[in-house]
């Protein structure tokens, strides 16, 4: 058996040009994880459903365990390394997280990270229905997801202080609240 | 003053890295690795006839591939012998355990048979998938029924498929159920389901030949041992295995398992190629070849008074344990025991049965066999109440323990060979408080309301006692570096419950250290050697008694440098903001930083940095009449300490829900959930309170979704995210808590475990409250809308008869 064939692709991811030779079926993830190693993406069902592996695609969330890489040519790639703020900190939506302890083991917190950026984005001010609903196509085996349900909403208010334009990684910085050691936050 | 740490909600210091992508979780690591691959059984039991290769061999990137034939080659090492029954117990008389690869037989769909190493995972698949295995195909066995029939044998030699039979009593209950006045006999039922974290298992080893040493990496709740057992497998001297557990995606149980095939295979193939190698699980073989729990059935004999009191209780109980026993029997064990919860049974009896099956094998999952007996005792609570047309809550009041009957001996012998003794508890305080929470009083107005909206609505509540922080120890590590830094490790591991962050919590009140200025390690065999895992909702009793302890020493040995340090008596030091001061004087010349104190306490020859100079020979202060280190004495600002209890410490909790369901679709929907908590002290609320909503969302998940549907033939046909439904955030409602502290007096902090104990009482709450809704007893759990929707007309069909 001959040596696969690999296809030259190139896209941005995070606002870097990346270009790769990768074999036709090499999915996004791996390209993602193990030939770029930016290994923030997660893995945890290799079927789609669990969205652990979720990245952005032109601004919408897709599982990138469902993708091959060569199919993204000239594309525009977030995974959650650009989900940061512009100092390389934690952007609103992970700072979110961690204000109100929105994660344990932090296995799938990346698919909702960038899930949740995508979708504040779109909605600015969600009701506890709305970020409940908005979260509800990804699996969290610890958190039991009410935490979550809070971060988004904790997201939001932290894009809407931080962020007059509000595109995605312009925000943090000064305004945000909380970080390692501070007292408060969890709003449960 | 320091803030105080301990009971403060802190946000979690893990967090930052982890939100960022900068976790590094078992794939995260080994890059340039050859990749592993499993040729896995897809029959459920069948004796191995021949394993054909030749296809497989020209697959271009192929590395090697490994039969059992290859481990039973190897003379030098013991990778073909069975792998290792880690719990004993002198009831299993017919324990099994797997070989790391198939030797002959197979006994559940997803059995280890051949290991395919090659470049990368794309290409192991593709060699694993063109080697040809013929079987010969031997009968299942699937299911408790079937193994009790034991028409057919999962292993040859071990007869009625029955690996144990465990008796306890404190009496003859039969005859003492037999002399009451009502009595009941009930058959309850909980169906298997599983942890499935969601990051897999998943073991990285790095042999170096110059040094023949292996450097292991494992998601696993347990790096030391798996330390120990790799290098027995393996025939390495202990000394030449490390063992780090990196980030792990979630354990609920299954990583306390060790040593999988896995972790003895990687680690063998990586020294015999001498090239790193790595083995990621992927879903569906997590599914088939790791560990399931929870299904039992129940058999229930109880006798009690005209007031509901209990006189006699008899369980007799049937495990399916899977096709081997490598854990023993904890969790029948767990479910013996913790099924009496916060009551007192009267005399009591169980026997259990523990049964071979052609499926995954069982091993704890959170709860571990407690949500079982809690289903078991709390039904017969329903039911009881029932019969005597008493009020639920008032029943079980009636057979508390009560607070100053503490501590109380159940007269049993628990999951670590101790006592089963209570340490503490206030069961009667815990109830009003679940009462009040959830409104217990007021519920029947709001069902009146609720049926003239044509809406069907019930109300549950369950209570549990769960045994936490199991020995036989724990240990702890601190040093002050020079800069100040305060370096904590402890042996055991991190699943995501937030141990650097609660342990760095103890560790600043009891050093007077800032939190930003402590750094925890866990579960790095480099750092720690002696540790026994995580487990059993046992590290904050464990580790964080032990750290405690070991920052005591450590505090201890600071105030006695910084003394003469500053010509004062240890007696009038305080350590504040990680600084030695003499309490009430806070001039510069009676304070010295922990940091100098560390550079004080190494004596030096030869300084590395301007702070070092002071402990320099020519510069220090030292009585030259004594030697630099005293007898008893040694370097560093730093101690080690262990916690090592006598028993158990017994945590509590009671939930109680309300449910609606629907009458035409007979869908069940969760209204309200409310827990009432009591772990003893608290460290960190933030963290207890996602303790216990995870723990919930498991018990929901195991009361209304998730069940391993097995065919007659050992398939495991829901082996997917798609199929094994886990609940969303759509499925789970949202949690109501409050707290109970009472204090364990077995430790010395007061904390009991909490990790466990949200998922505890999830199916028999919830199926107590489907009950009070629907008029129609619940027998058996997990429940969903097609089998509500069958029990409502059987009953109907049983009532018009």
């Amino acid at each position: 058996m001959t040596r696969e064939a690999l296809v030259p692709v190139a896209f941005r991811v995070n606002g870097s040009p990346r270009q790769l030779e990768v074999p036709a079926r090499r999915l996004l993830s791996d390209a993602l994880r193990h030939d770029l190693r930016l290994t923030g993406t997660h893995v945890g069902c290799e079927h789609g459903v669990c969205g652990a592996c979720t990245v952005l695609v032109d601004g919408r969330p897709v599982r990138s365990c469902l993708v091959f890489a060569v199919s993204l040519e000239g594309s525009e790639i977030t995974t959650v390394e650009g989900c940061c703020n512009a100092e390389g900190g934690m952007g609103p939506v992970q700072q979110a997280f961690q204000d109100c302890h929105g994660l344990q083991c932090g296995f799938c917190t990346p698919g909702f990270i960038t899930t949740i950026t995508a979708y504040i984005d779109e909605n600015p001010d969600p009701s506890e229905v709305e970020a409940r609903e908005a979260i509800s196509g990804n699996l969290c085996r610890c958190t039991g997801y009410q935490n979550i349900v809070a971060a988004v909403q904790r997201a939001a208010e932290l894009r809407a202080s931080t962020s007059p334009t509000g595109g995605p990684g312009s925000t943090g910085g000064p305004g945000s609240t909380g970080g390692s050691g501070a007292i408060g936050g969890a709003g449960t | 003053m320091t803030t105080k740490m301990f009971g403060a909600r802190i946000p979690r210091s893990e967090d930052p890295r982890l939100v960022t992508g900068n976790g590094r979780y078992l794939d995260d690591l080994g890059h340039d690795a050859y990749e592993a691959a499993f040729v896995r059984s897809p029959h459920a039991h069948a004796r191995i006839l021949d394993i054909d290769v030749s296809e497989a061999l020209d697959v271009e990137g192929l590395v090697a591939i490994y039969t059992y034939e290859d481990l039973e080659a190897d003379t030098a090492s013991r990778v073909g012998e069975p792998l290792p029954l880690l719990i004993p117990h002198s009831t299993l008389t017919h324990g099994r355990t797997p070989y790391a690869l198939a030797r002959d037989e197979v006994n559940h769909v997803g059995e280890a048979i051949a290991m395919v190493v090659a470049e990368n995972r794309y290409i192991a698949e593709d060699a694993a998938s063109r080697i040809v295995v013929e079987y010969d195909f031997l009968p299942a066995v699937v299911g408790v029924e079937a193994a009790r029939a034991a028409v057919d044998l999962v292993h040859d030699d071990v007869p009625g498929n029955v690996a144990a039979v465990m008796v306890q009593e404190t009496g003859d209950a039969d005859a003492a159920v037999d002399a009451a006045p009502h009595r009941l006999e009930l058959d309850l039922a909980i169906e298997r389901s599983a942890s499935m974290p969601m990051e897999g298992k998943g073991v990285l080893a790095e042999w170096d030949p110059d040094d023949r040493s292996l450097l292991v990496h494992t998601s696993t709740q347990t790096s030391t041992s798996v330390r120990q057992a790799v290098a027995a497998k393996l025939g390495l001297p202990v000394d030449r295995v490390e063992v780090v557990t990196p980030d792990v995606g979630g354990g609920f149980g299954v990583k306390i398992v060790h040593p999988w095939p896995e972790e003895v295979l990687v680690p063998w193939a990586a020294v015999r190629l001498d090239h790193p190698v790595k083995w990621t699980e992927d879903r569906r073989e997590h599914f088939v070849s790791s560990a399931h729990e929870r299904g039992q059935l129940h058999k229930v004999r109880v006798g009690y008074d005209d007031e509901g009191r209990l006189l006699g209780l008899s369980v007799r109980f049937w495990h399916d344990n899977g096709a081997y026993t490598p854990y023993g029997l904890i969790v029948p064990i767990i479910t013996s025991t913790q099924l009496l919860g916060p009551y007192k049974p009267g005399v009591y009896r169980v026997e259990f049965q523990s049964l071979y099956t052609n499926t995954v094998i069982v091993t704890p999952y959170r709860g571990a066999g407690r949500p079982q007996g809690c289903f078991v005792m709390e039904r017969t609570m329903d039911a009881i109440a029932d019969d005597l047309g008493l009020d639920r809550a008032v029943v079980r009041e009636r057979n508390f323990i009560g607070p100053e009957e503490m501590p109380y001996d159940q007269g049993l012998v628990f999951q670590d060979g101790r006592a089963l003794v209570y340490d503490s508890g206030d069961f009667p305080a815990s109830l009003d408080k679940l009462k009040k929470l959830v409104g217990w009083e007021e519920f029947e107005a709001y069902r009146e309301q609720a049926r003239s909206e044509g809406r069907t609505v019930g109300i549950g509540l369950a209570c549990y006692v769960e045994g936490t922080g199991v020995g036989p120890y724990e240990g702890g590590h601190v040093r002050v570096e020079t800069d100040g830094t305060v370096v904590v490790s402890t042996g055991l591991t991190t699943q995501g419950q937030g141990h650097q962050t609660m342990l760095a919590q103890i560790v600043a009140d009891e050093l007077g250290v800032p939190f930003e200025r402590i750094r925890v390690t866990t579960g790095d065999t480099r750092r720690f050697k002696y540790a026994v895992g995580t487990f059993a909702s046992r590290t904050a009793v464990m580790s964080g008694s032990a750290v405690a302890l070991t920052a005591r020493k450590v505090r201890a040995k600071a105030l006695s440098i910084a003394a003469e340090a500053l010509e004062a008596s240890e007696e009038d030091l305080e350590i504040v903001d990680g600084h030695v001061r003499v309490k009430g004087s806070p001039g510069e010349s009676s304070s010295i930083d922990l940091g100098a104190v560390a550079v004080l306490s190494n004596p030096l020859r030869y300084a590395f940095d301007e702070a070092s100079q002071r402990a320099t020979q020519f510069a220090s202060a030292a009585d030259p009449n004594r030697p630099p280190v005293d007898a008893g004495d040694a370097p560093g600002l730093e101690g080690s300490d262990f916690y090592s209890p006598i028993r158990s410490t017994f945590a509590n909790g009671m939930h109680a829900v309300v449910v609606e369901t629907d009458p035409q679709t007979a869908e069940i929907k969760i209204l309200r959930y409310c827990v009432v908590h009591d772990c003893g002290t608290i460290i960190n609320p933030l963290i207890i309170e996602g303790q216990i909503h995870g723990g919930v969302a498991q018990g929901v998940g195991g009361a209304l979704y998730e069940r391993m549907e097995y065919h007659p033939n050992g398939q495991l046909l829901n082996a997917s995210f798609m199929d094994f439904l886990m609940p969303y955030a759509s499925e789970v409602p949202t949690v109501e808590i409050d707290h109970l502290e009472t204090p364990s007096p077995l430790n010395p902090l007061g904390v009991k475990g909490a990790g466990e104990a949200g998922v505890i009482p999830g199916s028999a709450a919830i199926a107590s409250a489907i009950e009070d809704a629907e008029g129609i007893a619940i027998r058996s759990m997990p429940i969903s809308p097609s089998e509500l929707f069958h029990l409502r007309k059987k009953n109907r069909e049983g009532q018009t008869r």
